[in-house]
């Protein structure tokens, strides 16, 4: 069986996954033990539970980028957010709120905030997204600095650390929450009509809303979600660190979790979506840095090589790049 | 004789009068030629890159690599110096080296038909990637030449001086007018981003014309990046990050519509006037802390795109 003769769904899913087959045999190639887990006390040690615990963050981002991206937008805000609910958890911890229940829950409210206020200018206001969630990553940044007052916070709380440093059925309990928040967005998605809507909207606003989808509602619901994903990753990073810096969390991160999605193969003009692929492309970036950490490459070429990466997998996917490739098979066999 | 055409233009220009004139107001020394000269100075490499930008987005791109190409500009400049070099050779080895950065990324945008946006992505990690590569460490300027050539001054009355780097810049937006209103390729940038297919048919060249405005853009960041380094005497591959933000910001607080075909160029120097504005205002409040200004930012973008929305739905 030829790669010809695969359906193009396989074809979809094959290349991302190839990509971290073939990027983890290399680290197995130059560390042996890279495989290797160990049990301590109940919970698992290795360098694939390390991948996997630090590629949280981006992958949390990645599922709710992977639905924005879907309906033809993106989200550049979702760092700045992760630094808003990082403030807003951290303020409430600090000012004395010691119920889990809600400091988690004044986090994902600043995050449903503030992707209702993304898919608002979005959806309802016709704002480019990439202006519209420009706004939030300009000013979100001042906002998070105006809830710690300019100071990073440092707090002591258990339960809240727990989000970041806790172990849940032996695994690190970051990993636990991009696989709670994987199966809920899944079966959102495809166990209702709404990733048909998402995905109808990603390829034809118009003719989605002339078939009767609300094409605003839904693009509004896709930045909330996003918005909600960055919160949860922005709590994981402060629980992490036992504090709130607003400067520094989830800097660039919105980078890395367009290009997770892209990498998982998805077009950034909308349409078609797998949040598992994306999850695959978080995961090979964070392979890849290990591998270039790993391979002895001196950390300063870490953006050289992604830089390589991200114009490659672009090339890979882009039909004029097939087409030349084609034609130049052409001429030779010719 | 008031234009329809202008209308945003006013706004943006009139909200600088009226910030100023508050500071003005509530400030003794806010309302002097030195402090309006100081936002020519201080903010003379953000302008250069913005005028960049605007062709950019008038185009119906976006350009993330400029921030990045700030800071290649000032590491390689660096290192040629101290490697025995004269800085006028490297000045013009780092301008050649930035408009075949911009032309390649253009040429990539076009001809496989990729969104600005993520090339553009790419092109940041790659300049931000070599200039740690060349090296990680901030690496000072010594040189005669640039003493003199960052000093260098007009003294105007009021205790204002005309430095160097306002002096290039106001340069790059006369030029950039001229270009942009009065040249071919003006036109075609415009044409380019009201409607790429009608550009086209029209016979406008787009391969030529996207990778033209690319190449401008880096090649105006790379000659940001010179005067970055006449403020900083060094080269940092951490220099300038974020600078791209402030420049779209600048761009669509100057009135440009994001979409492309509509803006001037004019309207972006007074965008990033304005947000010079806002920081003096924070500085000479002294109560307001540093953090408001990326607020009031976000609030300008915010009105000024509401507006283009608002405009841009009565033309229709």
């Amino acid at each position: 069986m030829s790669y010809a003769n695969l359906s193009p769904e396989v074809r979809r899913f094959i290349w991302p996954i190839a990509g971290l087959v073939l990027l983890l045999l290399v680290n197995v190639l130059i560390s042996p033990e890279f495989f290797q887990l160990e049990v301590k006390d109940g919970r698992l040690y290795g360098s694939v539970i390390d991948v996997l615990n630090r590629a949280a963050p981006v992958a949390l981002l990645a599922i709710g980028m992977t639905l924005v991206i879907a309906t033809g937008g993106i989200d550049l805000s979702v760092g700045s957010v992760m630094a808003i609910a990082g403030a807003v958890s951290a303020s409430l911890i600090v000012s004395g709120v010691d119920n889990i229940a809600l400091i988690i829950g004044g986090g994902l409210l600043a995050g449903v905030a503030a992707g209702f206020v993304n898919g608002f200018l979005v959806g309802y206001f016709g704002i480019q997204p990439i202006v519209a969630t420009l706004i939030l990553m300009v000013a979100g940044r001042g906002i998070a600095q105006l809830i710690n007052a300019g100071q990073i916070v440092t707090f002591h709380h258990d339960a809240f650390a727990f989000l970041g440093v806790g172990y849940f059925l032996g695994l690190p309990f970051p990993i636990v929450l991009v696989i709670i928040t994987f199966v809920l967005v899944q079966l959102l998605m495809r166990r209702t009509a709404l990733g048909l809507f998402v995905e109808g909207v990603g390829a034809n606003a118009s003719a989605s809303h002339y078939i009767g989808i609300n094409d605003k509602l839904i693009k509004l619901m896709v930045y909330c979600i996003s918005g909600l994903c960055a919160a949860v990753a922005g709590m994981i990073a402060a629980a992490d660190i036992g504090g709130s810096d607003a400067n520094n969390a989830g800097l660039w991160l919105e980078l890395d979790a367009i290009l997770a999605v892209v990498i998982g193969g998805a077009s950034l003009m909308g349409g078609r979506f797998s949040i598992f692929l994306s999850i695959i492309g978080a995961l090979i970036i964070q392979t890849l840095t290990i591998t270039i950490i790993l391979s002895g490459v001196p950390p300063k070429f870490n953006l050289l090589i992604k830089a390589a990466a991200i114009i490659i997998i672009l090339l890979l996917q882009s039909p004029e790049f097939h087409r030349q490739v084609a034609r130049f098979r052409k001429r030779r066999g010719a | 004789m008031f234009n329809r055409k202008f209308l945003p233009l006013y706004v943006t220009c009139s909200l600088f009068s009226l910030l100023f004139l508050a500071g003005s107001v509530q400030f003794e020394n806010f309302g002097t030629l030195r402090v309006f000269m100081n936002l020519f100075t201080d903010n003379a490499f953000l302008i250069i890159t913005a005028v960049g930008m605007t062709f950019v987005i008038l185009s119906g791109g976006i350009d993330l690599s400029v921030g990045s190409t700030i800071a290649l500009s000032g590491v390689i400049i660096s290192v040629l110096l101290q490697a025995g070099w004269h800085p006028l050779p490297a000045f013009a080895v780092v301008l050649v080296l930035g408009t075949v950065f911009g032309a390649v990324m253009g040429a990539i945008i076009h001809y496989y038909k990729l969104q600005p946006f993520i090339v553009t992505l790419a092109g940041m990690f790659f300049a931000r990637g070599l200039s740690s590569v060349i090296s990680e460490e901030s690496v000072p300027i010594m040189h005669e030449f640039y003493d003199s050539a960052a000093m260098f001054a007009f003294e105007l009355p009021g205790g204002a001086w005309l430095g160097s780097s306002t002096i290039i810049a106001l340069l790059v937006v006369v030029l950039a007018i001229v270009l942009a209103n009065f040249t071919r390729f003006g036109g075609r940038v415009y044409g380019l981003g009201g409607d790429a297919h009608s550009a086209a048919l029209m016979g406008i060249n787009i391969a030529r014309t996207t990778i033209s405005v690319y190449a401008l853009s880096s090649f105006l960041a790379a000659l940001a990046g010179i005067v970055f380094s006449f403020y900083t005497f060094s080269g940092y591959s951490l220099a300038a990050v974020g600078v791209e933000l402030d420049a779209i910001a600048a761009v669509v607080i100057g009135g440009t519509l994001l979409t492309g075909g509509y803006g001037y160029v004019i309207g972006t120097l007074f965008g990033v006037l304005i947000m010079g504005v806002v920081q003096t205002y924070i500085s000479f409040d002294g109560t307001l802390s540093s953090w408001w200004t990326k607020i009031v930012i976000g609030l300008l973008l915010f009105i000024f795109i509401a507006l283009q929305r608002f405009l841009v739905r009565r033309r229709r």
